[in-house]
């Protein structure tokens, strides 16, 4: 028989049990809707999570200070002294896959501002640091190289700090602001970033030369933290072994002795944080896929009735010419039909519940083509597989039994 | 010299239950000119059913030679018979076997379906003329169950004739109808038999076969009787003579 003619046939067969096809695609529909709205809700995140990422800087790399004395108490990184300038200046001169380099020296404490006050941090840092983290300044201008050479109390601010410190609105550009007892003049404001995948108010900054922070705030040759960005993001890797030789170098590590400092790149931040929730859309849609099996075992078990309650038509159509291949890919067509139309409504109900997720409850969503594709493939599959054996038996009856069968 | 349709030569079937062999057939021979109209005749048990299956290709002899229009049927696969079925034979069923909730148009179309040789526009005037030709007029588009039982019937026949067979193989066929019904289908069947069409028909009533040209009578497995109808008695006058009903 004809394919168009077997389709038709389909179709007829479904229309005469509209409420009987209905529930048999019932958890095809469910089950395709789940996967493309969680895999939908899983890809929106992933996205949003790089997104925020590469604002902070994809080709960041951080080295933090780490402790490499197995025995005796093992300290906080944060606490360790061990970066100092000649690290940053090593840096800045051998390491050729490295663009822009900065100490940060970090100190917390009080803001005040005439009758205001803000507990935040103070962050010492060098100029090349708006870079790296890709921060902007959004009124007035930069400390220069200068400021930083002369220790000059000058300083940024984040947008959480002025709101704090200057509750009126008006502009803290010229204004003086103390840092505990230093007094800094506000040289300019940043571009707000908003929180930090992790929850971080990302604004409430205060960022100053390193030399005053270091000279005037903390009193100290170190730096809590280094902060680079490589020439690329493809060449990180290649950044992060010449600043980890460098470091060895100027910290007078011998072959075999631990690294007293860690190089952490964000492309490492990354591929963790996406593992995370690759494995969370992994997971939500091996639940989402049960139910499409579920929808595929419901199929079998309705293509198995209808094949015995047609069993004289299949007689019949044997008696007047069938072959045995014609009356298989009448059921076989049947079994894919109801899968089909019911992923088609699933494809329909899968994407406007993702939408209503991003609309209602504000999560980030993306539909990918991938996972539309991906999941009408499989109840297509789900058709010919769970349809195949009801087909095969109907294909195997013996026309003359059939003919008698009450 | 009339050519033969059907040629069976020393037919036997065995079905084997358990440790048993059942023998249906114990050798049956007999031939079916083109034109005739045989009728089949025995009591239950007597193998017509085994017969019928064998005659209308749904079963092969265990022994013996089958030629249905000079085709070997004991060669062919599964296929090759399912083919046969589909342009040789035309059957009519006891129970008429139409697919519900289908119009009678659609029902006559269905052997054509299975005949990849013939498109869309033919199948629906080929149905159209074989429901003309059983006098299904005006019922087209009607589905069983708004059909009587004669009519549907005639649908049947219809189905039987649309893929134009050489042999149209009736089980039974008035079994289910009323006295005067199975006249007017015996009429019928008379008719097409008269344009050509041969015919074999599968009973148990002897009124039914007096309207055949020939009875072939079975019993136990075996040809009893073969012998050509003298005094042929004509559907159409044993219907005028039946008394007149107030229902019909």
């Amino acid at each position: 028989m004809k394919l168009i003619n077997l389709i038709r046939l389909a179709i007829r067969a479904l229309q005469r049990n509209k409420l009987r096809a209905l529930l048999t695609m019932l958890g095809i529909i469910i089950g395709v809707g789940s996967v493309i709205t969680m895999m939908s809700i899983g890809e929106g995140s992933k996205q949003s999570i790089n997104a925020s990422l590469s604002s902070m800087g994809s080709n960041m790399i951080t080295i933090m200070p780490y402790s490499n004395e197995p025995g005796g108490a093992r300290q906080m990184g944060s606490n360790l002294k061990t970066l100092t300038i000649l690290d940053v200046e090593a840096i800045q001169k051998n390491a050729p896959n490295v663009a822009q380099v900065s100490p940060l020296a970090s100190s917390s404490g009080q803001a005040i501002s005439g009758a205001n006050n803000w507990p935040t941090s103070i962050q010492g840092v060098s100029p090349e640091y708006l870079d790296i983290r890709k921060l902007t300044v959004k009124d007035g201008i930069v400390f220069s190289e200068q400021d930083v050479r002369s220790s000059a109390k000058v300083c940024l601010l984040g947008k959480t700090v002025v709101d704090n410190l200057f509750p009126n609105g008006e502009s803290p550009i010229g204004k003086i602001i103390r840092f505990g007892k230093i007094p800094f003049q506000v040289i300019g404001v940043l571009v707000p970033k908003g929180p930090s995948n992790f929850g971080q108010d990302q604004d409430d900054i205060i960022i100053a030369p390193y030399t005053t922070v270091q000279k005037r705030v903390l009193s100290s040759i170190y730096f809590n933290q280094i902060y680079a960005s490589a020439v690329a993001e493809a060449a990180s890797d290649a950044a992060v072994e010449e600043v980890s030789a460098n470091l060895r170098e100027t910290h007078r590590l011998r072959n075999g002795e631990q690294d007293d400092f860690q190089v952490r790149t964000q492309a490492e931040l990354m591929t963790m944080l996406n593992s995370t929730s690759s494995m969370m859309t992994a997971l939500l849609t091996a639940v989402a896929s049960i139910s499409l099996v579920i929808g595929g075992i419901g199929i079998m078990n309705i293509m198995y009735v209808s094949v015995t309650e047609r069993t004289r038509e299949i007689g019949l159509r044997m008696s007047i010419g069938a072959r045995g291949i014609d009356i298989l890919m009448q059921f076989l067509i049947e079994a894919i039909m109801i899968s089909i139309t019911g992923g088609v409504i699933g494809v329909i109900l899968g994407i406007s519940s993702s939408l209503i997720v991003s609309s209602v409850l504000n999560w980030p969503t993306v539909i990918s083509e991938s996972s539309i594709v991906i999941s009408f493939l499989v109840c297509a599959f789900t058709g010919i597989f769970f349809g195949y054996y009801p087909a095969v038996k109907a294909s195997k009856l013996d026309p003359i039994e059939a003919l008698r069968y009450e | 010299m009339k050519q033969k349709i059907l040629e069976i030569h020393d037919v036997k079937r065995e079905f084997i239950m358990g440790t048993e062999t059942v023998r249906a057939l114990k050798g049956v021979s007999f031939d079916v000119n083109a034109g005739e109209f045989v009728t089949i005749m025995g009591s239950s048990g007597s193998g017509k059913t085994t017969l019928l299956n064998m005659l209308g290709c749904l079963d092969k002899p265990t022994q013996g030679i089958y030629m249905l229009d000079n085709v070997n049927v004991k060669e062919l696969s599964r296929d090759e018979l399912a083919k046969l079925r589909n342009t040789k034979i035309g059957f009519v069923f006891q129970a008429y076997n139409l697919l519900p909730r289908t119009s009678a148009v659609e029902n006559v179309e269905l052997p054509l379906l299975y005949n990849p040789t013939i498109g869309t526009k033919e199948r629906r005037e080929r149905a159209i003329a074989a429901l003309q030709a059983v006098k299904l007029d005006g019922r087209f588009d009607h589905t069983p169950n708004q059909l009587s039982g004669g009519q549907q019937q005639r649908v049947a026949i219809a189905r039987a004739l649309v893929n134009e067979p050489v042999m149209i193989l009736a089980d039974e066929a008035t079994g289910n109808l009323d006295t005067r019904t199975s006249y007017e289908i015996m009429a019928l069947m008379q008719d097409l038999n008269s344009n050509g069409k041969t015919i074999v028909f599968v009973t148990h009533e002897p009124d039914i076969a007096s309207f055949s040209t020939r009875t072939v009578m079975l019993r136990d497995g075996k040809v009893q009787k073969d012998t050509e109808n003298t005094n042929r008695r004509s559907a159409k006058e044993a219907l005028a003579s039946l008394p007149e009903s107030d229902d019909y």
